[in-house]
């Protein structure tokens, strides 16, 4: 067959339609004169046009249009038995004389339905007769038409009969049995088109076919709407003839087709009671039949269905209809072994859209389908399919919407192992999905077995998975980050000892985050744990004298932990800003600031303008804090910052003497304090522990830290002693003893403390 | 002049009619001329009952005879035997003795229980007729003839066995079907009912049809003539079928100009039926099966 032009085509439509005017206008002049016998002759030459070969099937519609028309004004005047004579049973006989077959089976058709509408014979036989002699077309267009028209033609006769209970249940079924049959042949005709011509026309075959798929549909449409179809008839017959006819047929178009359409013009409920015998076809059609796509319209259908009443919902319950949904996507996905894992996934999402339409209630259906869906995912090779890993998003989102809750989702035990085959890009981005849904639902997660679930689930995030590589987009980053950190605000127990617990496992977890991650995450916990701390405070009361797992001060220790992580990094401003916000506490402010200077002393990132800034606060801070003592000891633990060991390190001796001098200038206040108000002996101490940071600076070889100095110092505890009881007098006898073994240990130590006089 | 015209025209007139003539059946008869006359009916064993009436002389002229007569006569004619007849029926009634004819008369005439064993018959070679020949026999003088014509038509009680008619056939690896039609025996006016089913197809069918040929065979040894004709090409199928497709046939035989079979009618000719079983390719090649059938008249059909 060559391939035709569409200029020759319109050709040959014009001519034809010609033809068929031309014949009409004689065949209306028969009927005007009411003379039957070229009544026949014309309208079967009219209809001869109707068998070129010519056209494709859009042309040949219009042309059959035509014809179509001509032949309602014929039927009129076959109805009209005075003014041609002839008794119907005649016509019947009369118009199969006509040589050619199409014309004479257009014209059969016709009569014919007359011939029904009068019940001078019973309907069955006739129907059955019309639909046995159309045999005799094979030509697929042709013969789809010709069907069609008898299915046009016969339809309001149909839709009559099969309403009609005045007899028995056989009426109905003799129109169904007669559009079954109509339907099975014009299936077979239609799959018979893609066979003719050469392949290489296939698609435009296809196209072609197409085109007709409503002739063969409206089949179905019509069963539909017979009014006897109730459901015993429909399952009974109905839906196993149609299935076997879509199953047999083995063409990926009809059975794509039929699927779907079977779906659409049915009721819901007919569905739902045969979802079995549906289902069961499922598996049986092509491999390459798109029955992904049929089968989440089923379910669709099914769930708006489901949400439409809830007496309805009983029903779904009492057919099983999850199970059965489950099994028979389990066995699509087994038979078509070709499917791509987007399609397997795809289906997954459709069904996980209906449980938690139809059965919100029923978690574990939504584990079984993940779980169907990790077994699947499992069998294949990590998912490289963009559009697969759309749809797993998508399946994994799902419950996450419907629940509101995103509690409910980590229960879920199959949940984590989907996103176990996601790739690290998608991952992410379920992370993230997963923390909006949080964030949007204000959902606080309150438990820390929870909270390790989840931040199983968003590893993505918090940590670099193995064989990540890929270019990181630096915004992307720093929003999932400080998603993440918004995260951690949501984690929220009131039980300390919870609390505790839950923030500790978020900084195992965060622990692993890296350099690149903890300026981020890190904050977010430190603040979590400073609200723990303030609690804490708050009911101190309570808890005094039991044994509290959660004391501020393993807090402030796990706080340290952190911030020393965070220092580790290229972040130090922002660690110390956490300092800062921890030292704003009143009684561990002490703490913090000690560990802080800590920190501070072993970083040695700093330009040397930030380090001033950095410790210049510190020791404000330091001598900012409540109690005197406090303010002393920080101070002089302060000095560290300016003498730093290694090689490097900062040996600012003036400073140190600075920060010691301060510190004994407090002392000295705290001591004048401590004599108005008769109280303990701490100063006394004070002085001492600074004796000691003297010998400390001394050895170490500060300069500025004199020999004489600590002279003076040690003279200065003596005088104050005197006035004293000897509280702090083993503290200060080892001091001196350090001396005085030092003196004698001779070499360069011993000379240096040569000089002190005790 | 009125002289003239008298000396070409027969002297005198006859009619010859059938007693029951207005009730009985007229049915077309073709003419030597091409023209369509009715003439009435008959069937072997009945009695043909009648009168010739033979109409005065113009200008009372008298007309002297040797006697009158009436014969029926059935004939073959043989159209490339021209000219020969043979009858193979010859009846005589005497309706007059020799003597004058001057004014109008009419004979009663019958035969009684006629043998007419053979159908009338119009066919390409052949011709098998039935007449009533009316003859004034005189001296000297031309005779007065007249002819007329009748039909005869045999009516057979449906046959007790009626085989359907079933063969499977083909072309190796090609194509096979098999066909089947209800009966191999058919009235006039009957349907002919059946299917065709294909068991192979690897050629690609462009349409299918049924037609009737009549196979019309005269004289006898070298002298034998066959002369087939197609009466009728009814369509079964358009487009190709595939394999198990089986397709309908419901052919009515009434519109067609059909007789029954005919066999050896007194050895001079036969017309017998066929129905050829016709499957068109795309390339207008042709697959062709013939099978006879037996074609009889019946009463009640007709």
């Amino acid at each position: 067959m060559l391939l035709i032009g569409a200029e020759d085509e319109e050709k040959w439509l014009a001519e034809g339609i010609a033809g068929i005017q031309h014949n009409a206008f004689y065949l209306h002049r028969a009927l005007d004169s009411n003379n039957l016998r070229d009544a026949l002759k014309y309208s079967a030459q009219m209809l001869s046009e109707l068998r070129t070969s010519k056209l494709s099937p859009q042309k040949y519609y219009e042309l059959y249009m035509r014809a179509f028309d001509e032949l309602r004004i014929l039927e009129m005047f076959f109805k009209d038995e005075s003014k041609h004579g002839v008794s119907v049973v005649d016509l019947y006989e009369l118009v199969q004389h006509a040589g050619n077959i199409l014309p004479r089976l257009y014209l059969l058709c016709t009569v014919g339905s007359v011939y029904i509408k009068s019940k001078e014979a019973p309907a069955k036989e006739l129907l059955q007769d019309l639909v046995e002699m159309c045999h005799g077309v094979q030509h697929p267009i042709r013969g789809l038409f010709l069907r069609s028209y008898l299915a046009q033609i016969s339809r309001d006769k149909l839709l009559d009969i099969g309403s009609d209970y005045e007899g028995d249940a056989d009426t109905v079924m003799d129109a169904v049995e007669f559009i079954l049959e109509n339907f099975t042949e014009m299936n077979k005709l239609w799959v018979r088109m893609q066979l003719e011509g050469p392949g290489r026309v296939r698609e435009k075959r296809e196209k072609e076919r197409s085109a007709l798929q409503e002739l063969v549909g409206k089949n179905l449409h019509v069963l539909s709407q017979i009014e006897g179809v109730d459901l015993e008839i429909y399952k009974e017959t109905v839906l196993p003839r149609v299935l076997e006819q879509v199953v047999n047929c083995k063409d990926d178009l009809s059975q794509y087709y039929l699927m779907d359409c079977i779906i659409q013009v049915f009721p819901d409920e007919y569905h739902l009671q045969t979802l079995e015998m549906l289902l069961a076809a499922c598996p049986q059609v092509q491999p390459t039949v798109d029955i992904k796509t049929v089968l989440s319209r089923l379910m669709d259908r099914l769930s708006k269905y489901a949400a439409s009443s809830a007496d309805v919902l009983t029903e779904f319950l009492q057919v099983e209809a999850f199970t059965k949904l489950s099994n028979a996507i389990e066995k699509v996905i087994e038979v078509q072994v070709d499917m791509p894992a987007v399609g397997a996934i795809t289906l997954y999402v459709s069904l996980l859209t209906f449980t938690l339409r139809v059965h919100p209630d029923r978690l574990d259906y939504v584990d079984q389908v993940l779980g169907a869906c990790v077994k699947k995912l499992s069998s294949i090779p990590k998912l490289e399919d963009s559009r697969a890993t759309k749809q797993v998003v998508a399946l994994l989102s799902a419950p996450l919407e419907k629940y509101n809750d995103t509690v409910t989702a980590l229960k879920i035990s199959n949940y984590p192992r989907v996103m176990d085959h996601l790739d690290n890009g998608t991952n992410k981005v379920m992370a993230m999905v997963i923390i909006e849904s949080i964030m949007k639902n204000n959902t606080c997660i309150s438990t820390a077995d929870k909270v390790e679930v989840l931040f199983e689930l968003i590893k993505g995030l918090i940590k670099d998975l193995d064989g990540a590589t890929d270019e990181l987009d630096e915004e992307d980053f720093k929003d999932e980050q400080n998603s993440v950190a918004k995260l951690i605000h949501m984690l929220y127990n009131n039980e300390p000892e919870e609390m505790l617990k839950i923030i500790c496992i978020v900084w195992k977890h965060t622990m692993a985050g890296g350099p690149k991650r903890l300026p981020f995450t890190v904050p977010s916990l430190v603040f979590s744990a400073l609200r723990l701390v303030r609690q804490l405070q708050g009911q101190e009361g309570d808890i005094v004298g039991e044994e509290v797992p959660a004391t501020p001060k393993k807090i402030f220790q796990l706080l340290s932990q952190m911030i020393e992580a965070l220092s580790a990094v290229p972040s130090p401003e922002l660690a110390l800003r956490l300092y800062l916000q921890c030292a704003e506490n009143s009684k561990a402010q002490v703490t913090a600031i000690h560990l802080i200077i800590g920190a501070l002393q072993r970083m040695n990132v700093f330009s040397v303008e930030n380090r001033d800034t950095l410790t210049h606060k510190t020791t404000g801070y330091s001598a900012r804090l409540l109690k005197k003592p406090d303010q002393c000891r920080a101070v002089y633990a302060c000095s560290h910052l300016f003498w730093v060991d290694g090689q490097d390190g900062i040996r600012d001796g003036e400073r140190v003497l600075l920060c010691l001098k301060r510190a004994l200038r407090i002392a000295n206040a705290a001591q004048q304090m401590a004599s108005i108000a008769r109280d303990s002996s701490g100063p006394v101490t004070l002085f001492v522990e600074i004796l000691n940071k003297y010998l400390y600076y001394f050895e170490k070889g500060n300069k500025q830290i004199t020999a004489a100095a600590i002279q003076h110092l040690i003279e200065l505890i003596n005088t104050e002693m005197q006035g004293d009881s000897a509280t702090s007098d083993a503290f200060l006898a080892s001091t001196l003893r350090y001396i005085q073994f030092q003196k004698q240990r001779g070499g360069v130590m011993g000379a240096k403390f040569e000089s002190i006089k005790l | 002049m009125n002289y003239l015209v008298g000396a070409f025209k027969p002297p005198c007139n006859i009619f010859i009619s059938f007693t029951d003539g207005r009730s009985r059946k007229q049915v077309p008869l073709k003419k030597e001329n091409g023209k369509t006359v009715m003439v009435a009916l008959f069937q072997s064993q009945e009695n043909i009952v009648g009168e010739v009436v033979v109409i005065e002389p113009i200008h009372g002229k008298k007309v002297e005879h040797n006697g009158v007569k009436i014969e029926l006569l059935g004939q073959i004619e043989l159209y490339f035997d021209r000219g020969n007849f043979y009858d193979f029926t010859s009846l005589v009634r005497e309706l007059d003795v020799p003597g004058e004819l001057y004014e109008r008369k009419t004979y009663p005439f019958e035969f009684s229980t006629v043998e007419m064993p053979y159908e009338s018959y119009n066919g390409v070679n052949v011709r098998l007729r039935y007449i009533l020949k009316v003859t004034i026999s005189r001296n000297y003088v031309s005779n007065i003839v007249e002819y007329q014509d009748f039909v005869v038509r045999n009516y057979t009680p449906p046959p007790s066995i009626n085989n359907s008619i079933k063969m499977e056939v083909g072309i190796e690896d090609c194509l096979h079907i098999e066909f089947e039609y209800s009966k191999s025996k058919y009235h006039l006016k009957d349907v002919i009912i059946g299917k065709i089913y294909f068991l192979l197809v690897r050629i690609k069918l462009k349409n299918m049809e049924l037609e009737i040929r009549r196979r019309e065979s005269t004289g006898s040894g070298p002298n034998t003539y066959v002369e087939t004709e197609t009466l009728a090409k009814f369509e079964l199928m358009d487009g190709a079928p595939v394999r198990g497709e089986s397709i309908p046939i419901r052919l009515f035989l009434s519109p067609y100009e059909l007789t029954p079979t005919y066999r050896n009618i007194n050895n001079k000719f036969s017309v017998k039926y066929y129905l050829n079983l016709v499957l068109v390719d795309e390339e207008d090649r042709r697959y062709f099966k013939q099978q006879e059938i037996t074609m009889y008249r019946n009463l009640e059909a007709s």
